[in-house]
């Protein structure tokens, strides 16, 4: 099983959109916003909405959460935003067609899907990763799938040219980061505090120390999540790292327009979107 | 994932250093939680190789939880299936009497071990999730003992169904947090104590009450809780001069079972019976929480085992009329056992436990929490099948004192 956590990786899976955005915003001279939604949340059409809308709005890469019923790393606002998507309909299947249809428009902005591993497997983890590179999925985060467990899924990620994307955390000592890191691809996820998502702001000044450190081994883009709220706070993250992820303050913004029953009304898109516009807004002048 | 398709020559060696029984069991956490287990870990294998360790333990399940607990023949269980058995039928019954342990069930084996552990992690504070309450109750009793704080994450639905233990814990100075995510019962109560240790990792310890969870959780609490079995064994042979027949326990993540059947699996004249909860029945979708009859492997809680699962791998609801019992899944070990045929896995539905436990409280004076009602259930159905030779030990895990209300009810009893 460790075997993979020290076989050396590619950077970046070959041809990937992901390393394309990354090398074109350095050309830029700027960090990366990416901003999340939830797939099916508050429903298909609305969130197909967002997804779509995400580029125009100042999107770099785009996560997309798959609805589980026990998201073990998140707070409140995902856990709800997963749990309307569940009441939607959603499915990992579902999820990946949101994916074929955001293509059809956009063979460009770089698409990562976030979730837990038990739908995959049930999806069949081969199966799976060969239907999410033939729809335009470039990246995947798998929240509960460490290193240490990753030989179900990385080979055939590997083999269909996904980029499996891991989570660095505050407690990821210097012994484990090498294991962590030679088994990324894609980009680094530097999760900014001790916690579950949406939870606490991250501390600039930890965050600070803590980039240079995975830097120092690894030369594949590192971005900041869990904990980046606000557009200053997106701006900072992106000005110390090569990008901001931004969840649950998109999240909230999209809940507090909805109804009594979770469901959409005419301004729901639209509120997440402009609150996308902001914060890229402030990515951009970062530098 | 690899199915194991020889039989191993023995079936005590598992874990493998990756925390896997087979293709099951490991460590699926996020990253964040990754360093802690593996810390855990070894602290937990250095504890073992320490003779002190080994001794303050035992010396705690000698005064103060009162072990060994008694080996009891139940008699007029005995002859009450006897006397519906053919002629020369009925097995002779045993129930290993893990229901007087100080609190009240198995589960105070392991919480001591564990608190042993924190102490010398130098963990300051406790956090532990429930179902029935038993596991919070022996978690907030040695959390008292040991002047440590305790936070036991309860679901709502069964802090509102286990009142009694829910002021026992307060009454012992923990507190109780409801979880009202998901159906809030147990899996929820197990999701919301790892967020919260997520996000409290350099102080916290966290204590799981069953054989589930990342390694080294399931071979921890297995290896605490075969004290168990292995007295079981040494009070088996004084009694009857040789090992048991039919060992019968009940499954809700599976630590009893574990600790009753570990130390004989390579015994290979033991059987082995793990009951399941029935509940409705287990041909219904999601009225039951019968995870290896009615599940298939998945992850969840940071191992590979049998869940309750829908055809996209989303977690279903288990449904028991025990709180103990009614968990989406099953420590990985049994999973294994399971695929290999070692340990046979039936189940009791509700109304079948409610009657064992009205039948054990009136023949035997033992009030059985629902749980055990569930494995005497089934020694009801077998015993009557078996030669009067054959000899049963089944665990009584627990006391029925925190159920009378939920029989009460459901006996259409006011008080
Ligand atoms: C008395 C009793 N028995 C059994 C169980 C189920 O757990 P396990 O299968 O781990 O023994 C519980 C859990 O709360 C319990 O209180």
């Amino acid at each position: 099983m460790s075997a993979t956590a020290t076989e050396s990786r590619p950077v970046a899976a070959t041809g990937s959109r992901i390393a394309a955005r990354f090398a074109a915003l350095r050309a830029e001279g700027r960090g990366a916003l990416i901003p999340f939604l939830e797939a099916y949340d508050p429903d298909r059409a609305t969130s197909m909405e967002i997804l779509r809308g995400m580029p125009g709005a100042g999107a770099d890469l785009i996560e997309i959460g798959v609805p589980f019923t026990d998201p073990m790393a998140d707070g409140p606002i995902i856990q709800l935003a997963g749990q309307r998507g569940l009441k939607a309909g959603a499915t990992l299947g579902g999820t990946l067609e949101m994916v074929r249809e955001f293509r059809a428009g956009d063979s460009e902005t770089p698409v990562i899907l976030m979730g837990y591993l038990n739908p995959v497997l049930s999806y069949g983890a081969e199966r799976f990763v060969a239907d999410a590179a033939a729809v335009g999925v470039d990246g995947l985060i798998v929240v509960d799938m460490p290193p240490e467990e990753a030989e179900v899924l990385a080979p055939h990620a590997q083999a269909a040219g996904l980029d499996i994307i891991r989570l660095v955390a505050p407690t990821t000592d210097a012994a484990r980061l090498p294991v962590v890191l030679n088994a990324s691809s894609g980009f680094v996820y530097y999760v900014a505090i001790t916690g579950i998502t949406g939870t606490r702001s991250a501390d600039p000044e930890a965050l600070e120390a803590a980039i240079p450190r995975i830097r120092a081994h690894t030369d594949l883009p590192i971005c900041i999540g869990f904990g980046v709220r606000t557009p200053e706070q997106a701006g900072h993250a992106a000005r110390v790292s090569d990008g901001a992820v931004v969840a649950s303050a998109l999240i909230e913004t999209m809940s507090r327009t909805l109804d009594g029953e979770g469901r959409a009304t005419p301004g729901t898109a639209q509120a997440m979107l402009d609150q996308v516009r902001a914060l890229a807004a402030a990515v951009r002048g970062a530098r | 994932m690899n199915k194991p398709l020889t039989r191993p020559n023995t079936y005590r060696s598992g874990p493998d250093a990756a925390g896997k029984f087979g293709g099951f069991g490991g460590r699926y956490v996020a990253e964040t939680l990754m360093p802690l287990i593996l810390e855990v870990e070894q602290a937990y294998n250095a504890a073992k190789a320490d003779p002190t360790f080994d001794a303050e333990w035992r010396r705690l399940l000698t005064h103060y939880v009162g072990r060994p607990s008694p080996l009891w023949y139940a008699e007029r269980v005995t002859e009450h299936l006897r006397a519906e058995a053919a002629p020369g039928m009925g097995a002779k019954v045993y129930f290993k009497r893990d229901e007087l342990n100080h609190t009240g069930a198995h589960k105070i084996n392991a919480v001591l071990g564990q608190i042993l552990l924190a102490k010398r992690m130098g963990k300051k504070r406790i956090i532990a999730e429930t179902g029935a309450g038993q596991h919070g109750v022996a978690t907030a009793t040695a959390c008292a003992l040991f002047n440590l704080p305790c936070t036991v994450f309860m679901g709502a639905t069964d802090v509102a169904r286990q009142q009694p233990n829910v002021f026992r814990m307060k009454l012992l100075g923990a507190e109780v947090v409801a979880v009202e995510s998901g159906a809030a019962t147990l899996k929820d109560a197990m999701n919301e104590a790892l967020r919260h240790w997520v996000a409290n990792v350099e102080d916290t310890y966290y204590c799981i009450g069953t054989v589930a969870g990342p390694h080294p959780y399931p071979v921890m609490v297995r290896d605490f809780q075969s004290v168990i079995g292995s007295e079981t064994r040494a009070q088996m042979i004084e009694a009857e001069g040789r090992l048991p027949d039919v060992l019968v326990a009940a499954i809700g993540g599976g630590s009893n079972a574990m600790g009753l059947f570990h130390p004989f699996l390579d015994d290979a004249d033991v059987r082995m019976l793990g009951v399941e909860a029935g509940g409705h029945g287990v041909d219904t979708v999601t009225g039951h929480a019968a995870s290896l009859t009615g599940g298939r492997p998945g992850v969840l809680h940071g191992n590979r085992t049998y869940l309750l699962q829908d055809e996209h791998g989303q977690i279903l609801e288990g449904h028991s009329i025990s709180a103990g019992l009614d968990y989406p899944g099953v420590g990985p070990e049994h999973a294994w056992l399971h695929e290999l045929g070692r340990v046979e896995y039936v189940n009791a539905t509700d109304d079948e436990a409610l009657a064992a436990f009205q039948l054990c409280s009136r023949l035997e004076g033992i009030i059985p929490a629902l749980e055990p009602a569930h494995a005497l259930a089934h020694v009801i159905k077998v015993a009557p099948t078996l030669p009067e030779s054959t000899l049963i030990v089944m665990n009584m895990c627990g006391r029925g004192d925190k159920d009378i209300f939920t029989v009460a009810r459901l006996l259409g009893e006011e008080f």
